[in-house]
Formats: C-alpha cells, sequence, structure tokens
C-alpha cells in the first residue's frame, strides 16, 4: 500500500490503507471525525462535505488516494475559526438549523462559497448551496444565514 | 501482487500503465459511485487503481492562435472561471452537477466515462474537440467522435491515458445550449442540445447541431450539417421537416428512470427547430 500524506485540520496526517477507501469512511472511522455524514453515498447530497484545499468536496465519493499531498479541513477544524462563529451566529438568527443532519455540508458550502465571492446575490447563494440538500426544506432560511454572514462577517472573507 | 499506484510524476503514471494492469481515475466522481460496496466497504473495482488527480503537470489550459490546450486533470470549476475557456463551454458546465462535484470532475474523465448523457461531451462534440491519448510509446490524436465509441467506451488502450483536450478555436454568429433536467442542478440530463451556427448576409456558413441523451453515443451527424451549409436560412426554415426527418432517423431514445422514448426525441427535435428559428 502506498503511505498517504495529507494535512488535516492543520496537523500532518500519515496513513498507510487502501487508497481507493472514501475519504468520508478513513474521517469517519479511522480518525474519529463524525461531523461529515453519509446521506445519499453519491455525492447529490452534501452531507459529507469537507474542504480539500479550501474548496467544498464530497467525501463520499473522494478516494483517499485523491486526497494525497492535500489540505484538508472538516467541521471539526473549521469550527475553530473566527469565520465559522459568524455563520454559526448567522444561521442561528436567521433559524437555519432544523433537523441539523445537513448543516455541517451546508457551512462547508457557505465557507467555501463566501471564500471564493464575499458578496453573493440570492442567485450565487442558490448556486454555492446547490449540492446541499436539506430534507426539512428549509432553504429561504439557510440563504438568509449566508446573506447575513456575508454582511456581519465583513473583512473575514 | 500489483496495486494502487499514486504516482509522483505524469512520467511515472506512464510508466506504471505501460504493463495494461491499471484503472485510471481521475476525480473519481463517476467511478467511485459505479464502482462502490457498502458503507464502510472499499469500492470494488476490476483492476488496481492509478490516481491521477494530483498530478499537476496535467492542470492547465493554454492557448495559441488557433486552439486551446486544457490539460487532463483540470477540474470542471476552474475552467467556469478560466478566461480561455471557450464561452460554450463554460456555459455547458455552469449548470453540470453542483460545486461540490464541479472541484473534482473533469473533461478527461467525462470522456473516458463516455455517458451518452454527458453535458460536457455536447460541448466537446459541437467544437470539434480533439483528445490527446498518450503512453510510453507516444502519443495518438483523436477527434472526439473517433475517442467515444459506445455506452462507456472508448479507443482507448490499457495503457494509455487522457493527457489534453484540444479545442480549436471557432466563432459562430448563433449558439444555443438547452438542458432539459429535474432541477437546475445535480441533475442527470433527460436530453441536452446544442446548436452552433454561422449566418453571413442570410447564408449559413457553419451549422452544427449536438443532442445527448438520445442514443448510444451523442449525435453529431456531420453530412447532415453539410446538406445545409450554403443555403440560405431562409430556404432551410421552409422545409426544417426533412431536416429533422434526417435526425428523427439518428435519435434513437432510450426509456429510462429520467425519461421517456416519446418525450425525448420530440424535445429534441423541438429545441433543433427552435433553434433553427433563431437563425432567421
Amino acid at each position: 500500500m502506498p503511505t498517504i500524506n495529507f494535512t488535516l485540520n492543520g496537523k500532518p496526517v500519515s496513513l498507510n490503507t487502501d487508497p481507493t477507501r472514501r475519504f468520508l469512511d478513513v474521517l469517519r472511522e479511522e480518525l474519529t471525525l463524525t461531523g461529515p455524514k453519509e446521506g445519499c453515498g453519491e455525492g447529490e447530497c452534501g452531507a459529507c462535505a469537507v474542504l480539500i484545499d479550501g474548496h467544498i468536496t464530497n467525501s463520499c465519493i473522494l478516494p483517499l488516494g485523491n486526497v494525497s499531498g492535500r489540505e484538508v479541513m472538516t467541521i471539526e477544524g473549521y469550527r475553530e475559526t473566527k469565520r465559522y462563529r459568524v455563520l454559526e451566529e448567522a444561521y442561528i438568527a436567521e433559524g437555519a438549523v432544523q433537523c441539523g443532519i445537513c448543516i455541517p455540508g451546508m457551512i462547508i458550502a457557505s465557507e467555501s462559497l463566501l471564500a471564493h465571492n464575499p458578496h453573493p446575490t440570492d442567485d450565487d447563494i442558490r448556486i454555492g448551496l446547490s449540492g446541499n440538500l436539506c430534507r426539512c426544506t428549509g432553504y429561504n432560511m439557510i440563504v438568509r444565514a449566508v446573506k447575513r454572514a456575508a454582511t456581519r462577517g465583513k473583512g473575514l472573507w | 501482487m500489483v496495486s494502487h499506484v499514486i504516482p509522483k510524476t505524469y512520467a511515472e503514471a506512464l510508466t506504471v500503465l505501460k504493463a495494461g494492469n491499471h484503472r485510471v481515475i481521475a476525480g473519481g466522481t463517476d467511478m467511485m459511485v459505479r464502482h462502490r460496496a457498502w458503507a464502510g466497504l472499499p469500492p470494488l473495482f476490476d483492476k488496481p487503481v492509478l490516481f491521477a488527480f494530483t498530478l499537476s503537470e496535467l492542470k492547465y489550459v493554454k492557448e495559441d492562435e488557433q486552439v486551446i490546450c486544457i490539460g487532463a486533470m483540470t477540474d470542471l470549476e476552474t475552467l467556469l472561471h478560466h478566461e480561455r475557456t471557450p464561452a460554450l463551454l463554460r456555459q455547458v458546465i455552469a449548470i453540470m452537477a453542483s460545486p461540490a462535484i464541479r472541484y473534482v470532475s473533469t473533461l478527461a474523465g467525462n470522456i473516458v466515462n463516455a455517458s451518452p448523457a454527458a453535458d460536457s461531451l455536447l460541448a466537446l462534440y459541437a467544437l470539434d474537440a480533439q483528445v490527446v491519448l498518450e503512453s510510453t510509446s507516444g502519443k495518438r490524436i483523436l477527434s472526439i467522435e473517433k475517442t467515444i465509441v459506445g455506452p462507456g467506451k472508448t479507443v482507448l488502450h490499457d495503457d494509455e491515458m487522457v493527457a489534453e483536450i484540444r479545442i480549436p478555436k471557432t466563432r459562430f454568429t448563433h449558439t444555443m445550449f438547452r438542458k432539459v433536467g429535474g432541477r437546475r442542478a445535480d441533475a442527470i440530463t433527460k436530453i441536452g442540445f446544442v446548436g452552433c451556427a454561422t449566418v453571413n448576409e442570410g447564408i449559413i456558413r457553419d451549422l452544427r447541431l449536438v443532442f445527448n441523451a438520445v442514443a448510444p453515443v451523442v449525435v453529431r451527424e456531420k453530412s447532415v450539417e453539410a446538406l445545409h451549409v450554403g443555403h440560405s436560412v431562409k430556404n432551410v426554415l421552409s422545409d426544417t421537416d426533412t431536416l429533422m426527418h434526417h435526425y428523427s432517423e439518428h435519435i434513437k431514445p432510450i426509456d429510462d428512470q429520467r425519461s421517456n422514448q416519446h418525450y425525448r426525441k420530440e424535445a429534441a427535435l423541438r429545441l433543433a427547430r427552435h433553434f433553427l428559428d433563431t437563425l432567421a
């Protein structure tokens, strides 16, 4: 097995395991990071989203081999940041969290969007979150939350 | 025992492929789903895997006066925002899947996956894209039509991988792209259409009509297109039934979970007819 090295939430990780394994399984079972969830298992719902080099990626269809040499941030690492605090306040204030299972992915999608587009329109937000499904269907509140974070977090993104 | 490989360089990747024992994975968005096992278990691949997505040598967009060259491992989100990406291709990529998928999917992966419903293939067929295949023995440059021969089937040899996609720079006076899908994002197409044309003083100088999800491979009939080049828009529009009849022979969709034969054929032909109407 090739050794796979990458950075996880700012710390170096080195693994000797099957590189075809789904990165989601490696995160949850080997590295005990259970923030990313399994929803659809085929890249459609975004519950498993993580940041790879700052970009949103679905870890359920990402082979571990493709993480080699890259910087990974999961919701566990992201919640230690100032940007997370702004998003958390905005999601709470707008009532954007219902059952909560999609929220780690929604936060990751919000970060990936705002990092590339700090002043998104409503359409930009809907496109940015288009790979994340909320079965409680609270989309309008989530869109408002991202908008609020963009306004309140001025300068952070 | 042959094992999985994460090559450090492109040269190493080609050397590993020489024995013909490996399956190349780019972003993995199709392969990981097709070969998936239960949650918690690794996917079941028929061969050891070569992971190509991290090869930085294959991530680029270059151009000369005539052609735009896209490195095989360039992701679609990069192409979506790249100034050199042809406008039509950018328009197609914008509605493909979601940002999370676009950051790891590639044109090379779409080509080798050879899905008749692949959105990006519409643009690649319309723009006369060429595919550069490479092995340790050298390069082969094939048109997109010659590269894909059936659903999931290409002419790639076991020791080859896609190195680059080349797109000739072409200007059109008219282009149209329509995707019919279940929703605006993250949807696999029911039927898709791209039309490109150049009309000069009422005469059609260039005409390209491309359909996906209507046959085992993407449909573009250059012989039918050629019949209409040199004719006036007025003449062509006075008899669109003949043109539709030609396409009717090539548009042979299937029933599946996304749509049915009747709807697909009707929608495909109506989109083509609508595009022709815009030329007037």
